[in-house]
Order: structure tokens, then sequence, then C-alpha cells
């Protein structure tokens, strides 16, 4: 039986759960209830670490193995490895805080607010964000330039493009829409008897928001707004293209220098790949320590 | 028992879209006085309850609650912390403790400190007799005891006035007599109390005066007894036969 040999070997692995074996007779009737699928504890170490590992031992191997080109490439590709987890936490943060209030907004009953935040979604949810980017590190300097010239003020007259900051604010303006409409969803999936009883106890609506509302709707958004950071790491790779020197574009910056696309762009393949499932899994965990009985 | 109206509604009218909800309904309840609402579904009692702490607007008429007329937006609040509000589905917060939904309302509301609400909490929770599940979450109560919880929740805010929206009909039937136990042993200390059920029994042992509407208006209003056993109207008759009956 192929599936049965399967499941024996690689349940554990493949599922995070290893089926009741023969010999584990359950001790407690606490065990015993751990054993039904779906009731298990939630482990602090689940299984699929095993797939980041993999991914870390496969890029630690090549480093140690094959140290021309890869040691050296990675030493070269360090800085850039941390202007993109930089740019990725600093941008995240600052996503969450316009999540929050756009999400807010957005089923705001103030007509003015509620217009502002739909206009601001709708159009930043529609322009392709590397459009969005090179807008921000191009066209809005020039901008800032010629407002300045036109009011006479030097400070704006002479600005220069701060790079980092610029990508900061084009992947925070189009993130922020996203995060925006996740936020409304989670909010609006509480029930409105939960904004009823903190406010028939006389809470104003933003308490009603901040202590009974917004606690339950992080953890229903917990699931997309983590496949929101996700994205958020992969897509800050398009700032390469706007004089940023994240990965890929020291990536690109090597291969140029050594002519080997295949090592430098299986490397950064392996090396985007170990993030992504790295914070994967902080995300999962984090989902299950928030959990609570309904 | 003083004459002083502690709830005055006067002709209050109510329209959701298409539907008359409420039309031109005047009732007085008086300190101390518990009045039990009764009538079909739709006929407007949850509605009128909900009117008196402004969970819904009503559209014309004048509802003062001790002494503040319900109108503007800054007094809600104010009136709000003096009536406590039991609903038929708990709405507990789920993700804090019984002892924490308690509490929340004081400290953020009142400003009372933690330590202080507490105690007011652990108070509450004995006299409706779950203490022990202090550090449960709602989601491993039973029914009952989750209504009771909403029960402690809405007295710690010190209400002089209960609104209870059905508070038995989501129960299953053996859990009804914990409530309606709480609910009497809070009508015996004198709260006044305005109760949508069809709870007879509770009615008949605690109401001061029971009420009958239908279609958006009272049309009846009388001593329980008085109303159980010799309705004067035609569609209470009706009603109660059909609740009877069961």
């Amino acid at each position: 039986m192929p599936a049965e040999w399967f499941n024996k070997s690689f349940g554990r692995i493949v599922n995070g759960r290893s089926g009741p074996a023969k010999s584990d007779v359950p001790a407690t009737a606490e065990d015993e209830l751990k054993l039904i699928p779906g009731n298990e504890l939630p482990s602090r170490l689940d299984a699929w670490w095993w797939l980041v590992g993999v991914v870390a031992l496969i890029i630690i191997l090549l480093m140690v193995l094959k140290p021309d080109p890869y040691w050296y490439m990675v030493l070269f590709l360090r800085d850039g490895i941390l202007t993109t987890i930089e740019l990725t936490l600093v941008s995240f943060a600052f996503t969450l805080i316009v999540g929050i209030l756009g999400g807010m907004s957005r089923i705001s009953k103030n007509p003015f607010i509620h217009f502002f935040s739909t206009l601001y979604v709708e159009i930043f949810r529609g322009i392709p964000l590397l459009v969005q980017l090179i807008w921000w590190y191009f066209a809005a300097p020039a901008v800032i330039q010629s407002f300045g010239r036109l009011i006479n003020f030097s400070a704006f007259a002479e600005y220069h493009a701060n790079a980092f900051l610029l990508a900061v604010i084009g992947l925070v303006i189009c993130y922020g829409a996203y995060m925006s409409e996740i936020f409304r969803a989670g909010i609006q999936s509480i029930p409105k008897g939960q904004i009823e009883a903190a406010r028939s106890q006389g809470m104003t609506y933003l308490q009603a928001m901040r202590y009974v509302v917004l606690p339950q709707a992080i953890r229903v958004v917990m699931p997309p707004v983590g496949n929101e950071f996700i994205m958020l790491i992969k897509d800050t790779s398009l700032v390469s293209a706007v004089a940023m020197a994240d990965l890929t574009r020291r990536g690109r910056e090597y291969m140029s220098a050594h002519f080997n696309p295949i090592e430098t762009w299986t490397m950064i393949a392996l090396l985007y790949l170990v993030m992504t499932l790295f914070f994967t899994r902080v995300i999962d965990y984090l989902e299950k320590r928030r959990h609570y009985e309904r | 028992m003083s004459n002083e109206p502690i709830i005055h509604i006067e002709n209050v009218h109510k329209i959701f879209g298409r539907i008359y909800a409420l039309r031109g309904v005047s009732l007085d309840v008086r300190k101390g006085e518990v009045v039990v609402i009764l009538g079909p579904s739709g006929s407007g009692k949850s509605t009128l309850l909900r009117c008196i702490n402004h969970l819904e607007v009503y559209n014309a008429g004048r509802i003062v609650v001790d002494g503040i007329l319900l109108k503007s937006a800054q007094n809600i609040n104010a009136v709000r912390r003096e009536v406590g509000m039991v609903f038929q589905s708990f709405n507990l917060f789920p993700h804090l403790t019984v002892l924490k939904n308690v509490t929340l309302a004081q400290c953020v509301v009142r400003r009372r400190n933690s330590e202080e609400a507490e105690k007011i909490a652990l108070e509450l929770l004995t006299k409706v007799g779950i203490e022990e599940k202090a550090g449960a979450y709602p989601g491993q109560l039973s029914g009952g005891q989750q209504q009771r919880v909403a029960i402690a929740r809405a007295l710690a805010m010190n209400p002089k006035i209960m609104l209870f929206d059905e508070p038995t009909s989501a129960l299953d039937p053996e859990m009804i007599k914990e409530v309606l136990d709480v609910m009497l042993a809070l009508a015996k200390e004198g709260m006044t109390m305005v109760v949508v059920s069809h709870e007879m029994g509770f009615a008949r042992a605690a109401a001061t005066r029971c009420i009958f509407m239908d279609e958006g208006q009272i049309i009846e209003e009388a001593p329980p007894e008085q109303l159980f056993n010799s309705p004067t109207q035609e569609r209470t008759k009706l009603f109660l036969s059909k609740i009877l009956q069961v």
C-alpha cells in the first residue's frame, strides 16, 4: 500500500501530525482528546519548519561545497538582503497603520471620510505597483522641485530624491489600499451585536472599536495580512528598478560582473524562498497563538 | 415607589425603510416597576426597547430617560451609562474572559481602577452564581451561564434601569430557569426593569404591569393576572390562546 506507507513514513512531516500508532496508548482522557484530528494543542514548532531547514541547508551546502562562486556571491549580496528585509519591515509597519485607518474609514458613516477612503483604495489598487514606484522616484521629486521654484522655497526647489523613503512611500500607499480592504472585511465580519453590547454600556464608537471589535477583527484578518506580508517581501524586488540596492538589484550587479546567470539567479531565488518560508512559519505561529474559543 | 416616571415615552414613531415599526407608542415606567412587553414577532417590542437606550434612533416623538431627553448624540452615552441591556444572543465579548467581560466597561467608561472593577465583578458573578467561571472564556460556557454573565456585565455599570430583550429565547428549556431566577431576584431588589419576554411564569411572579403590542402599537396594558385571565381586546385573546396552547 504506497499511500499507507507514505503516511506512516512522512505523515508527521507532511501533515504535521502522525496517526495514533498502536503502541501509543493514551495515558489520560486529555491525551486521548489530542489524538482527534484538529484537536491537537498548537505546538511551538510546527512540522513545516523542515522545509525552511531544507532550503537553508541547500544554500549553506552550496556556499560550503562550492565557495566559488556561491560564498563570494552571498558576501556580495549581503547588504542587498539586509536592504530587502529592512524595506519589507518598515513598509509593513506603516502598511498596517494605513490599513487599520483605511479600513475604519471605509465603513465610516461620515460621507466625507467614506468618499476619500474609497477614492484612495480604488485609485491605488488600480495602478501597477511598478508604475507607482517609478512615479514616486522619478516624477514626485520633479513635482516637488518645480513646486519649490514656484513658491520660491529652496528646500523644495533643491530636493534630492531619497530612494529608501520614496520606495517606502510607494509600497505603503499601494499595499495600504489592499490592507484597508482586508481590515474593512475583518471589521465587518464581527457581529453587530458586539458593538451594540459595548455601546449599550456607554462606550463611545472608538472605545468599542478599540476594545471590542478590533481585537477580534485582527484575529480574523491574520491569514490575509500574513499573505500580504509574504507578497510584500517578494514585491520589494520591484524597487530594484528605482535605484534601491536590494537583493534583486545586487544580483543583477553581480551577474553583470561575473557573467554567470544560472548560479546567480538560482541563489537569489533560494534566498527569497528561504525568507518567505521563514516568515510564513512565524506568521503561522502567531496565528495559532491568538486562537481562542468562540 | 415614587410617582415620577423614570422612563417617559411619548407618541414615538419609528420607520425602517418601508416598515412602519412603531406607530405612536406612549408609555411611562415608574421607578421600581417591572414592565413585561409581549406580542407577536414583528410587533415592534424589541424596537421599542432599543429606542430606550438609543440603539435605534426614533423618527418622531419624545423619550425622556431619568430626566434626560434622548435626542442629541452628546447625551446618548450619559443615558446608556444608566441603562443596562441584556440581549437575546448574549453578545459577550468572545476574546475576553468572563471577568474581563464584566470589568471592561467599568474601567473604560466608569474609569474605575482594575482592582476595584474586579472586586465588583466578582461580587456580581457570585450574585448570578458563576464566580467559579471567572477565568473561562464565553465559548466555554453554556447559554444560560453566558446570559447570567451578560446580566452581571450590565449590572456592573450600576444602572438605574435594566432592559431585557428576549433574554431566554435563545436558551434550552432547562437553562431558562437559572436566568429567570436571577431576573426575579433583581426585581425583588427593586430594580426598574423593562422585559420583552413570553415567559408567563416570570410575568406573573415579577411584573407590575404587562403590555401587549401588535403592529407597532400598544393594544392593551394591565397587571399580569388581569391580562392573562381576562383580556379585553380581541387581538390579545387571540395571541394568548396561541401561546397558551403550546
